[in-house]
């Protein structure tokens, strides 16, 4: 919780009436971040569902990766969530005792839910890989190998098509689930109707397309920069398909931000009086400036020419990363400007506060940049115990 | 000789008779129950051994048109809940009109201090001027027990909506969900806290504090199951009463007595 101004600020006084209550930002960074990274992991899913449900074979190199990807940030997930709660010794709660009226009290599940799903999908697609390290190393490895294996060295063409199977069945349940996932936290705001920026059934929608935006960008910045770093070749058909896919899920949520705007400016309710004074006022920077016009028009203009014109190799690979990157930072944009921006109204409908970050703190910057920066350390830490790529696969003996 | 000696005996018994007596008498008055001092029962019926809580449909109601903007509610309140500063269970906002309409609100430390001074600083002369207290409006469909994850907030069979606060998470999805911003996270238990309507002074038959003090009467506190009650008489009577935010759906049990529409 931090503060934003002292009420009865004589200057804010005159002008802008704020509820005494309202003068705080409950949910800051923290919950800033928690729809951010469940967002990377259900776009993350998609990527790879994209190959193993709808066959888009040219996805075929990065689509175990973005499945570890997204393993590594689901096991995040509820790291912004435990330092946002007053109470985080009582977070289980939510999972032993819920209540079955509250969107929230299905985190637990959802979550839990997804984190099996996830994890056998990858134990699955990894087995043939998992079966040949098991058998060529020793020691605790060994032990760790034939573990993730499910103790099964069967490689057989009909156990493998059972795997297949089961894989398919998994990708296909984890397409709606992570839907869920991600529609769902867009419901935690949605659902709040004493807040006029929160209160649109459009929010799951935007939230689900945002994070298949985010997910995509985040794996064709990884997957290049990885491979850069590492000194391995970039499979540039993939990245143009997934340029083309990125653009494709970037038109439907840049559309559907702008027309949830659109239509109530049209309407004109009281509803928009309320949303103008915010996003002309305390929000104007973060929200007109940066997300709509330099990280959206810009890569949205960017993928559109990358898409539509045939580039050279090189070319793509230069404005891929950045442009990745840009859409990232937007949708960390949207995030700040829906979670922050919706509690800078006050219920009074009259005023408005701001809201600076703190630097230190549970709820602070410094917090915010573990959090964001634990996703690439686990990432890293499970590279090592499975291979991104599928060259790196040891020969089965 | 001797009858000194025995007048000083008899003295000093006498003495420590007394001191015996008063000490037994302080020790008593200090273990005996609050309870025992009677304070004349102030909502009909709650204390009868066969009222039954759940039978009663508790509303409150605010007359703006009465309310003088003294604070007195705020400083009865903050006193029985210790509330901590910068933090309201209720307020009185003051409403300032002037004559090119514009409207101006108000509320500087919650009105604790009361309106002693006229607001400076207007551009056009005032019109009309009034205040509007605010509190737990009650709801009969509560948005936070809605969202509470663990039932940390509920609602009493008797209408109450109150917080358990050794259950609460600290999520403050409730303050997001309050329509009124009447909640706050206490900055001493990390808990969500809310005006209780002093649920625990009703159940004894006792009105709310800030009802119990208020001057001039602007708070009226009763059951609306019982005809004879104050509250039901208003509710019954034509007089102009609305609730706030009506749009919500929430159904207050808060309700104004002449409330204004530029009040939110």
């Amino acid at each position: 919780m931090s503060g934003a101004m002292q009420h009865g600020d004589t200057i804010l006084a005159l002008t802008n009436y704020v509820f005494p209550n309202d003068v705080y930002v409950h949910w800051s960074l923290m919950i800033v971040l928690y729809p951010y990274i469940t967002g990377i992991v259900a776009g993350a899913f998609i990527v790879s569902s994209l190959y193993h449900v709808f066959g888009i074979r040219e996805l075929q190199p990065i689509s175990r990766f973005s499945l570890v990807f997204a393993l590594a940030f689901l096991c995040c997930a509820t790291w912004p969530l435990l330092l946002h709660l007053g109470h985080p010794e009582r977070a289980l709660n939510m999972f032993l005792t819920p209540n079955p009226t509250s969107a929230m009290a299905g985190f637990g599940y959802i979550y839990s839910a997804y984190l099996i799903l996830l994890v056998h999908e990858i134990l699955f697609i990894y087995r043939p890989t998992m079966v040949g390290l098991w058998m060529n190393s020793t020691g605790i490895p060994r032990k760790l190998y034939a573990f993730l294996s499910f103790y099964n060295d069967n490689l057989s063409d009909e156990a493998m098509k059972l795997d297949h199977k089961i894989i398919n069945f998994l990708a296909g349940l984890g397409i709606p689930m992570a839907c869920i996932l991600h529609g769902y936290v867009g419901f935690i705001f949605g659902g709040i109707k004493a807040n006029p920026l929160w209160a649109t059934p459009l929010m799951p929608v935007i939230f689900l397309l945002s994070a298949c935006v985010s997910g995509i960008s985040g794996i064709i910045f990884s997957y290049i920069l990885i491979r850069k770093v590492t000194g391995k070749p970039i499979d540039v058909t993939c990245i143009r398909t997934s340029l083309k896919f990125l653009w494709g899920f970037f038109i439907l949520d840049f559309v559907f931000e702008m027309l949830e705007v659109f239509s109530h400016f049209y309407m004109s309710t009281h509803h928009w009086h309320v949303l103008e004074s915010l996003l002309w006022g305390p929000l104007y920077t973060t929200y007109w400036l940066l997300q709509v016009k330099i990280f959206s028009l810009i890569p949205f203009f960017l993928l559109g020419a990358v898409c539509l014109i045939k580039f050279k190799d090189r070319v793509v690979l230069f404005v891929a990363p950045i442009v990745s990157l840009m859409i990232l930072i937007q949708v960390l944009l949207m995030r700040w400007n829906v979670v922050i921006g919706g509690q800078l109204m006050s219920n009074s409908t009259r005023g408005q506060v701001s809201f600076v970050p703190e630097w230190l703190g549970r709820e602070g910057i410094l917090a915010a940049v573990v959090v964001m920066a634990a996703p690439v350390v686990i990432l890293f830490l499970l590279g090592k115990i499975f291979p991104f790529w599928m060259s790196e696969e040891p020969k089965d003996s | 000789m001797i009858d000194i000696k025995k007048e000083i005996e008899r003295d000093r018994r006498a003495f420590i008779k007394k001191v015996l007596g008063g000490s037994i008498a302080g020790s008593l008055l200090l273990v005996l129950p609050a309870g025992a001092v009677d304070i004349a029962e102030q909502i009909p019926g709650m204390r009868e051994e066969k009222a039954v809580f759940t039978a009663k449909r508790f509303a409150f109601v605010v007359d703006i048109t009465a309310c003088i903007g003294c604070g007195s509610c705020c400083v009865a309140d903050k006193a029985e809940y210790n509330v901590p500063d910068g933090h309201y269970r209720t307020w009185v906002e003051r409403y300032i009109i002037d004559d090119h309409d514009n409207v101006f609100v108000d509320c500087p430390d919650g009105g604790l201090h009361g309106y002693i001074r006229a607001r400076e600083g207007l551009p056009h002369p005032t019109r009309d001027t009034f205040f509007v207290p605010k509190l737990c409006n009650m709801c009969e469909k509560p948005s936070c027990v809605q969202v509470c994850p663990v039932g940390a907030t509920y609602q009493t069979k008797d209408g109450f909506v109150l917080v358990d606060k050794t259950r609460c998470v600290g999520c403050s999805y409730c303050i997001q969900a309050c329509p009124y911003s009447v909640r706050f996270i206490s900055p001493a238990t990390h808990t969500a806290e809310k005006c209780t309507w002093c649920y625990h002074r009703v159940r004894k038959g006792l009105l709310p504090a800030c009802v119990e003090v208020c001057p001039v009467h602007a708070r009226k506190f009763g059951d609306l199951n019982d005809k004879n009650s104050e509250v039901y008489k208003i509710l019954h009577e034509p007089h102009v009463i609305s609730v706030l935010k009506p749009d919500m759906g929430n159904k207050p049990a808060l309700h104004y007595v002449g409330l204004r529409r530029e009040v939110v």
